[in-house]
């Protein structure tokens, strides 16, 4: 795992119903249980589902003041318009992961795509795709622990979905491994 | 590993500060960005004995609230720019019969319907002049998750020690956003509670006020049996036409925010007290104007942050002594017509160097927008 940072800012984009504004607050959660302050901000239309929908998420052991994301660190994409809109910020030294179900493959320095939404479905359930990218980038980035995102997963969920969530956020951080 | 901090949206907050300042009424009609204010009390109200209202309109939702008050109960309302609008009419209901409550304007883009989820800073002259008559009331703005608690509670406790509705103002961007906050424990921030008339019932007079120019408020449904209404009335709440009822009445509205003035206008300053270029902001664009002064002190130009806490009543005397010091001033605000820029004016004088940043497209401004400004 890299080494953690004092401080990261990280979007979360795709469309309405992908579940990225709860990806965030959970990524959130999860710094706030290692003592950091943490921001999340979301960008939405009008639309419920399909439409473009956007968390920003900041991680910082001081204040933080200005509550938007100016200089990713990781980006997630999960539509091809988003990471349409966020590819460039690879070359500014951004870590860009993807999901290669939904979004044709690039190469290119920063840029990490795997198939979230197949292993989610052969996982038996499509709304996994979230906390399996969310596995990977915390592995992947060193943004939280990941056994901070498990104990926000134990305290959000029980029963059937907290296993079920549990075994997705195994399976992404095993893709960072 | 474990912290009682804990993540909290700027609307649930301020849900969960009407709730620790003893609301028991809610009655609304959900509009975006302020809908989890209502989601909230949908859930909560009845845990606590409250009541949660569903209405029809937000016209029906203001008089609800301000019938719960008159029974006793600290009661509330929250809404977006289109039913901020349609408040406006009993809301000044609410001033003229000084019926304690809180209304939330969660600010978004319009005009009308405007931009539904984007945020706004635009509403502030309606909140100040929306209604009709020589009205006042008390505004209050937040920048933070903690400040959306710690407000509220604020204006609870206001709007029942001065008998006065108190409009909590944040945007989009603060009611919508999350962040770690620390819920203070029972007992930790005041409560106040309206004063209760003592005399006998027969002599009671709802709008005679007592030396701290407030009159105390009886419960409808009690022993003191008392008259409000929207026309000009004297002291036993009664239809009064006179002209010195009038000059009595109108000033005394005024007159019992003026008596308490310095604890109404509440300001914050981060790096005021030398700087030369002097940012003013409220809500969200504090923040990215804390994030502009920091920038500018690195490059060792004396920047520093006014924010104005209290909308309304304006901080006159606190823009006056930081704005009076500075160079420049620069207000920054997410409307066209620079609503707080023109308040600096009238203060400072069309002498003083005052420059505006404003964003009215459903964007947010940020600090390198701000920093083009001083450069």
């Amino acid at each position: 795992m890299a080494e953690k940072k004092e401080r990261y800012e990280v979007i979360l984009a795709g469309s309405g119903g992908q579940g990225l504004v709860l990806s965030g607050i959970m990524l959130a959660e999860a710094a706030i249980l290692e003592g950091k302050n943490a921001v999340q901000t979301v960008s939405y239309g009008t639309y419920v589902r399909g439409g473009f929908s956007m968390a920003g998420v900041i991680i910082d052991s001081e204040e933080i003041i200005f509550q938007e994301v100016e200089n990713a660190d990781v980006v997630l994409a999960l539509t091809e318009e988003t990471m349409e809109m966020y590819e460039p910020l690879a070359k500014e030294g951004a870590t860009v992961v993807y999901d290669t179900t939904l979004i044709k493959e690039r190469t290119g320095k920063g840029l990490f795509g795997h198939p979230f939404t197949d292993m989610a479905n052969k996982m038996g359930n499509v709304g996994m795709v979230n906390i399996i990218a969310l596995g990977y980038m915390a592995k992947k980035n060193g943004i939280v622990d990941t056994e901070s995102l498990a104990e926000v997963i134990k305290r959000r969920f029980s029963g059937k979905t907290r296993e079920a969530n549990l075994k997705a956020l195994e399976a992404g951080i095993a893709l960072a491994v | 590993m474990r912290s009682e901090a804990k993540l909290m949206q700027g609307n649930q907050a301020i849900a969960e500060g009407a709730f620790y300042a003893g609301a028991r009424f809610y009655a609304g009609y959900p509009i975006t960005p302020s809908s989890e204010i209502a989601e909230e009390c949908s859930k909560r109200m009845p845990l606590v004995g409250g009541v949660y209202m569903q209405m029809e309109d937000e016209i029906a939702s203001m008089g609800a609230i301000i019938g719960a008050s008159l029974a006793g109960a600290k009661s509330f309302t929250a809404t977006s720019g289109p039913g901020f609008s349609l408040m406006q009419e009993n809301l000044g209901l609410a001033v003229m019969g000084e019926v304690p409550c809180v209304v939330v304007d969660v600010q978004r883009a319009g005009p009308s319907t405007g931009l539904a989820t984007k945020p706004a800073q635009a509403d502030v002259m309606q909140i100040r002049w929306g209604r009709h008559g020589d009205q006042t009331l008390i505004a209050l703005c937040p920048a933070t998750v903690a400040e959306c608690f710690s407000l509220t509670v604020t204006a609870f406790n206001f709007a029942e020690k001065f008998r006065v509705p108190v409009i909590i103002a944040p945007d989009e961007v603060v009611g919508h956003l999350r962040e770690n906050v620390i819920i203070p424990g029972p007992g930790e921030l005041e409560v106040i509670e309206r004063k209760q008339p003592s005399g006998a019932p027969a002599s009671y007079k709802p709008f005679t006020a007592d030396a701290d120019g407030v009159a105390p408020l009886a419960a409808y449904g009690g022993d003191y049996v008392f008259h409000v209404s929207s026309s000009m009335h004297g002291p036993e709440g009664y239809s009064n036409n006179e002209p010195a009822n009038a000059t009595w009445r109108v000033g005394q509205l005024h007159r019992k925010l003026e008596m308490h003035r310095d604890e109404i206008v509440i300001t914050k300053t981060f790096d005021a007290d030398d700087a030369e270029v002097l940012f003013i902001a409220f809500g969200a664009t504090t923040r990215a104007s804390r994030a502009a002064a920091l920038e500018l002190r690195k490059q060792g130009v004396k920047a520093g942050v006014l924010q104005l806490v209290t909308l309304w009543p304006f901080a006159d005397r606190e823009v006056a002594k930081l704005g009076g010091r500075a160079k420049t001033v620069v207000v920054t605000e997410m409307n066209y017509s620079g609503q707080v820029a023109g308040e600096v004016r009238r203060v400072l004088g069309s002498g003083a160097d005052i420059r505006q940043v404003n964003s009215y497209n459903g964007q947010i401004i940020r600090p390198r927008a701000i920093l083009k400004a001083v450069q």
